[in-house]
């Protein structure tokens, strides 16, 4: 048993935190959320020149041949700046897929250009209906020729409105909630008849709902098969919770840290408020909700790569972790700093609100439960 | 023992709805409290001022209706059913029953007929950056020049000032002895030079609350209200009016109403969410904590009737009110699912702007960010429990 990070993941967290540190205070976080794209294509290539963008890739594809650890530990330090850089679309899940099952050709055509940083993926999955069911899939993809034809419509795709790619879950055949008969097809997001509405979200970050109508693609775009999407696509989220369970560590981290500094140094009463054993207990529960999910975090990042039941298990339980420790941290955390943490100029209730989001994303703590229920 | 109204109360509340639903003003029917205008949070105000019902619990003497106390819950029940924005609470509920009690006769005279008329809007000077639970630690000073006051400091948390003609305002007069000695109450202009507001933008996005800078601002003296440096005890007597009807449980119910309408139309796998055990399940929890809520208040209520004030178990009606809102606004969160995401603060609107998926859905995050603040203000949650430790316990 070895909890420990090699020599490599701990110069990596360096260098990510010292990244972050020194490019992405809250003041200039909030300069690249409230900028007109609402992202920084200049800190997105210092991504690609630190290797961040290639760190979980194999040698073969012209990565660093890092894992599921190597994201935990820089998805992490991005939390903790709360970085709006679209890693976990690009890389995590669109990169995952491409990298795990597309073929030899579809990865020389998109792999480099995700690797050096010059192209942006988002992955859309959720459709108004679905809620958290990635099988629940109207949009339709019909053969036509060599190609396909996607039609529909799909719901809060994050990181769209930076995205040049998408990777697209499309009905093949089937009924509308069937397992089998899903396709991930590749699309270029210029492709005639793909159109967007694109919006900010709650947590700094950006998302769009697109439509495609009668959009043509060739045949060459379908990873995989129709019998093998929702697995790909499943596989893929789970490797979605891992990294946005490390995001939540940065989070909740830097949450506690500033309210206990806050609470040290505020005084009511004459004397600091962190004196006061009713606020003392509260910030050892914060304490202990933020140990809680560390490990759950080690675990399910240990566990991605397992056979299928255990994989699903692993990030369903640590998914519901995150989602309860995420909510009790931000809601306390705002509790403590009083009005100060209902204000936008503190950083408090941003991390609130992306702890808020994650608590959402990939499916919230009742559908986790059900499905670490099940699994 | 028995829970059932009086003929005569339920006379009382057919009249109550009959006035509210032809009288409110339809551009205003759900409206929210973000997208409100000076005249719209004005308009309904206007409206029972002319009936003679804007202030239902001063005396009579001074404008009141006269109604018991029951018939002023059934009032207070109507009015969150139908969901009308309530009179501006700095004029009616605080500053009016402050004036009719300590203030001389001018003071009643100018005072309480701008309140009554909506013609003078008042906003509540109390917190200060260093004063937030411990208000008695304000530093705000005024000192005595002539027939003036000059005034100098900072307050915070000033919710609609940005609207506000005149502040009533816990200034510090003297510095001997404990901090609540040497706390006076002044009215100040809002117009007066060496004033500045400046808004806070809150975590929903929206703009409710400000600061107030006060730089060598000239008060008339004949603006104190009671004695100077006996403010302390004014400012506890607003306070406690402050919590009454804090409770809010018929705005909780009309808010569990709607998350059940939403509930109903969000789909799991095909079927209502609604029909789904474990939210279902949450739906009820929180009703069954509402409907104890709503008896004890209705405790409370019958032994003011009977003229026992309410005492420091108001503090469980804040705290267990408080909470349950919070709660409401999580679950209809949590309902919308992923549409719970979008952003679009109502400053940064364009003309054009176009919602993001169901209407349903519009607002319920700013709605939930925002009632953060609920456990917060009025006297925090854990200063609530200090004093139910204290004044009930004898801890």
């Amino acid at each position: 048993m070895d909890f420990s990070f090699t020599e490599e993941q701990t110069l990596l967290r360096n260098m990510v935190q010292s990244f972050v540190q020194d490019n992405y205070d809250f003041d200039s976080r909030m300069k690249i959320v409230r900028s007109e794209e609402g992202m920084s294509r200049e800190i997105w290539g210092q991504f690609a020149e630190l290797g961040l963008l290639a760190a979980p890739f194999s040698e073969e594809l012209g990565g660093l041949d890092g894992g599921p650890i190597d994201i935990m530990v820089i998805m992490e330090e991005l939390g903790r700046g709360l970085v709006v850089e679209p890693y976990l679309p690009t890389v995590v899940l669109c990169g995952g897929i491409l990298s795990r099952h597309a073929s030899p050709a579809q990865q020389e055509a998109n792999l480099p250009g995700i690797l050096g940083g010059e192209s942006i993926w988002a992955l859309a999955y959720s459709e108004p209906q679905s809620r958290f069911n990635p099988a629940d899939v109207l949009t339709s993809a019909k053969a036509d020729g060599e190609g396909y034809v996607l039609n529909g419509t799909k719901a809060v795709v994050a990181a769209a409105p930076w995205a040049d790619k998408l990777i697209v879950s499309a009905r093949m055949s089937g009924e509308q909630r069937d397992h089998n008969g899903i396709g991930l097809f590749i699309v270029d997001k210029s492709t005639a008849g793909v159109s967007t509405q694109d919006y900010p979200t709650v947590d700094g970050n950006r998302a769009s709902e697109v439509t495609f109508e009668n959009v043509a693609v060739s045949g060459d775009a379908l990873i995989g098969s129709p019998d093998t999407g929702l697995s790909i696509l499943e596989e893929a989220l789970d490797h979605g919770i891992g990294a946005i369970c490390a995001e939540s560590l940065g989070h909740m981290k830097s949450l506690n840290d500033a309210t206990v500094e806050y609470c040290k140094t505020r005084k009511q009463f004459g004397v600091p408020i962190g004196s006061f054993q009713v606020l003392q207990h509260r910030m050892v529960d914060m304490f202990m909700e933020y140990e809680q999910s560390v490990s759950m975090t080690y675990m399910v990042n240990m566990k991605l790569s397992e056979g299928e039941d255990e994989r699903k298990k692993a990030s369903s339980g640590a998914k519901v972790q995150i989602g309860k420790s995420g909510r009790f941290v931000g809601q306390e955390a705002v509790q403590l700093h009083g009005g100060m943490g209902m204000t936008e100029e503190l950083s408090v209730g941003h991390y609130f609100k992306r702890l808020t989001v994650i608590d959402t994303q990939f499916g919230n703590v009742d559908h986790h439960l059900k499905r670490f229920a099940s699994a | 023992m028995d829970v059932d109204f009086t003929n005569e109360d339920q006379a009382f509340r057919a009249e109550a709805r009959k006035f509210i639903e032809e009288n409110y003003p339809k551009h205003l029917i759900g409206a929210d409290r973000g997208d409100l205008s000076k005249e719209d949070f004005l308009a309904w105000h206007k409206i029972l001022a002319e009936k003679g019902w804007v202030a239902p619990s001063w005396p009579e003497e001074f404008g009141g209706t006269g109604w018991s106390v029951t018939q002023k819950y059934i009032w207070n029940e109507e009015s969150a059913a139908f969901g009308t924005i309530p009179p501006l609470p700095f004029g009616v509920a605080m500053l009016g029953p402050v004036i009719y009690t300590f203030g001389n006769q001018a003071q009643k005279d100018w005072v309480l007929p701008g309140i009554k008329s909506g013609e003078t809007w008042w906003c509540q000077g109390y917190s200060e950056p260093g004063a937030g639970s411990d208000l008695a630690g304000l530093k705000t000073r005024a000192v005595r020049d002539g027939d003036d006051y000059i005034v100098n400091g900072h307050k915070i948390w000033t919710t609609l000032a940005q609207h506000a003609d005149w502040m009533f305002c816990l200034v510090r007069t003297g510095t001997e002895g404990k901090p609540q000695a040497g706390i006076s109450f002044l009215l100040i202009d809002m117009n007066t030079p060496g004033i500045t507001v400046r808004p806070i933008i809150t975590i929903d996005g929206g703009h409710e609350v400000n600061e107030v800078f006060l730089e060598d601002v000239r008060v008339p003296a004949e603006h104190l209200v009671g004695e100077e440096d006996k403010g302390w005890t004014i400012a506890k007597f607003l306070l406690g009016n402050e919590r009454s009807g804090i409770a809010g449980v018929a705005r909780s119910k009309k808010a569990i109403d709607r998350l059940r309408e939403i509930a109903r139309g969000e789909l799991e796998d095909g079927a209502p969410l609604l029909e789904s055990a474990s939210f279902a399940r949450k739906i009820s929890e929180l009703e069954i904590d509402l409907t104890a809520l709503e008896y004890t208040e209705l405790r409370t209520l019958a032994s003011e009737s009977k003229g026992q004030g309410p005492g420091p178990e108001s503090s469980i009606l804040k705290i267990k009110g408080t909470e349950i809102q919070q709660r409401i606004t999580e679950l209809t969160m949590e309902a919308v699912g992923n549409y719970a995401s979008p952003w679009v603060p109502q400053l940064d609107r364009g003309d054009n702007y176009l919602s993001i998926g169901p209407d349903h859905a519009e607002g319920v995050s700013q709605t939930y960010f925002n009632t953060r603040k609920t456990s917060i203000y009025g006297g925090s949650n854990e200063i609530q429990r200090n004093i139910i430790a204290k004044m009930v316990l004898g801890l």
